[in-house]
């Protein structure tokens, strides 16, 4: 009896540690999300008295994929350029962490050039930044390769990599996080199984394949949640930005903006979902 | 025809220079050789330069004036040494009053976001309780949820409450574990108090110490690196938003990041029907942006240890 008393105090104190938390999460976050789906669903006016809203169905998620052309477009541009740039972003990173994991001098140094975008991205310095065109490299379409790749690939490619060339940096600038997620994984892999690979007569490359990327699974899955979590409420998002401009346009408004903004929200979640459970279910076939 | 030359001594000896500089060339393990080596520093090198080349571009623009902007020959080192592009921009940005409100809006924001963080991870990481592995997929699922989301009601709910322009509209959501990546510091604590040993609180337990009283006297000073780590990512995260803070600072409040956002439309504004100076041009926005980026250069140069080592230390590489 006195156990299970104490047990009983002891979890109450928990819970006392986490209540802000609990408090927190009804207050700001479960209850907006849940006002928000009921904003999407009604036309919000704005009153001295307060605000009224009237019940109007989906006429708002219709209003968004039928009437508002903008929304679509922008939301299709930034699935395609999200699908483009995170495994991008995913190898980049590997690579980097790979070759920062190599027995070299002056590690320090290059982890803090690799980890600062980090922290100096913010989005007026990148506007700022693409402004004047320095986030490509400079002048490499006027390269005879890259001319030649141009002029023979076909519209989706072109498209592809035109884009890549443009913001390649930016995108670069993007996995600061990664690189270190990575690069703490590596160096906290057993050396052992590295050697016992060796012994067995396995090639830098075989051992790359058959035992750093299986051990690196989980963090991949890791930085592919961040990645998009990252890449999909940066604040030069153009879908942010959309969904913001309409919360003060008359004609459109909370309500308009609120369902905007659960579509982006499933959209993200979709998209998290698909791409965790690809890797997940080819991870599983190959490593397990 | 060679080596029939050769008497036996000499081609023992050259075997020998060969395995040496075979063994200098590609190593023994087959990552320390020195071709090996020139691989890796030649990549990291050419990806370091990628990496940084828009704020060495930033910085030689920044010190170029008009003449040396037009003039072709000139690309990377200014002809003079030109400060006039920052004493625009400083003018512009209304620098130091600036700054000390971005301190403000900041700094504030990060210590209740951190200090509620170490709460709730040590109740996390120390107690059980029911509900405990729900609530902590519930602290990850904050993580995913998109800030744009909870932005229109929290917006309304602040508008109410007559918050908006004020700092309480950030300080609010972050004292009470809601703020930018809160579950990210949460996890960070968690993962922390869940590595050190739990002897002294026990120990302190059995003196007769109150559970609060531990946490505030033992738990928290060996939290010190945990602490510094997710403050100065916290102000890090909070000092570079610049959507939520344009929408709930109105135009009350106001960041050095969003002053630059606005850059052009201030200097117009300072500098219409004055013929005396200057259009804007590359070399002041260039300026502009450096001096919003300078605090926090200067920030990351003295701590960039601890941001390196708050990856490490937030154990989602698995413990």
């Amino acid at each position: 009896m006195k156990q299970l008393s104490l047990k009983r105090k002891k979890s109450l104190i928990g819970i006392s540690f986490l209540s802000p938390w609990i408090v927190g999460f009804l207050v700001f976050t479960a209850f907006p999300l849940v006002y928000s789906l009921y904003l999407s669903f009604q036309k919000v006016k704005i009153t001295p008295n307060g605000i009224l809203t009237e019940y109007i169905k989906f006429e708002n998620y219709a209003y968004a994929f039928t009437v508002d052309a903008e929304f679509t477009q922008i939301l299709l541009k930034f699935v395609r350029e999200l699908v483009i740039s995170t495994p991008i972003i995913i190898v980049f990173s590997l690579i980097i962490a790979l070759l920062l994991n190599q027995p070299i001098r002056m590690k320090g140094f290059f982890r803090t050039v690799f980890f600062l975008p980090v922290i100096i991205a913010s989005g007026p310095v990148i506007t700022d930044l693409m402004e004047q065109d320095v986030t490509s490299i400079p002048s490499i379409e006027n390269y005879a390769i890259f001319e030649t790749f141009l002029a023979n690939s076909d519209g989706i490619w072109n498209t592809i990599l035109l884009y890549l060339m443009n913001n390649l940096i930016i995108i670069l600038w993007y996995s600061g996080v990664q690189i270190l997620i990575f690069l703490a994984a590596l160096q906290k892999t057993d050396r052992q199984i590295y050697e016992a690979a060796k012994i067995d007569g396995a090639s830098n490359w075989e051992c790359f394949w058959k035992v750093t990327l299986p051990t690196l699974f989980p963090m991949i899955i890791v930085n592919l949640i961040y990645t998009i979590v990252t890449y999909s409420v940066f604040a030069l998002n153009p879908v942010v930005e959309h969904i913001q401009s309409n919360m003060f346009e008359l004609s459109t408004g909370y309500g308009y903006a609120s369902a905007l903004s659960w579509v982006y929200f499933l959209v993200i979640t979709a998209l998290l979902a698909v791409s965790v459970g690809i890797m997940a279910v080819r991870g599983n076939k190959k490593y397990r | 025809m060679l080596e029939t030359k050769l008497s036996q001594d000499q081609r023992k000896r050259i075997d020998k220079y060969t395995t040496k500089t075979k063994r200098y060339l590609l190593g023994v393990q087959g990552n320390n050789g020195f071709l090996f080596k020139l691989c890796v520093y030649s990549l990291l090198i050419v990806i370091g330069f990628v990496y940084l080349y828009p704020i060495i571009y930033m910085d030689s623009y920044s010190f170029k004036s008009l003449e040396d902007l037009l003039n072709p020959l000139i690309s990377w080192i200014p002809s003079t040494f030109y400060v006039e592009n920052y004493q625009v921009a400083y003018q512009v940005l209304d620098l130091i009053p600036t700054l000390v409100e971005t301190l403000y809006v900041t700094v504030i924001p990060s210590i209740a976001q951190t200090a509620v963080a170490a709460i709730i991870g040590y109740g996390f990481a120390r107690y059980d309780f029911p509900l405990k592995k729900t609530l902590l997929v519930l602290v990850l699922i904050t993580f995913i949820i998109p800030p744009q989301v909870v932005m229109i009601p929290r917006y309304v709910f602040f508008n109410e409450l007559e918050l908006i322009g004020s700092i309480l509209s950030f300080l609010l959501p972050a004292m009470f574990g809601q703020g930018l990546n809160s579950a990210i510091f949460i996890l960070i604590f968690y993962q922390f108090f869940r590595m050190i040993p739990k002897a002294l609180e026990e120990a302190a337990h059995l003196d007769g110490a109150g559970n609060f009283r531990i946490f505030m006297t033992i738990a928290i000073p060996m939290a010190v690196p945990a602490i510094i780590i997710s403050f100065l990512f916290s102000f890090v995260w909070y000092w570079n938003e610049t959507a939520l803070a344009s929408l709930y600072f109105g135009n009350e409040l106001t960041t050095l990041p969003i002053q630059l956002g606005k850059f052009n439309a201030t200097f117009e504004k300072l500098y219409t029907g004055d013929t005396t100076t200057q259009n804007i041009n590359e070399g002041i926005s260039m300026a502009g942006t450096m001096l919003s980026i300078l605090p926090l250069l200067i920030v990351y140069f003295f701590t960039q240890r601890w941001f390196v080592e708050g990856v490490d230390r937030s154990g989602i590489t698995g413990e």
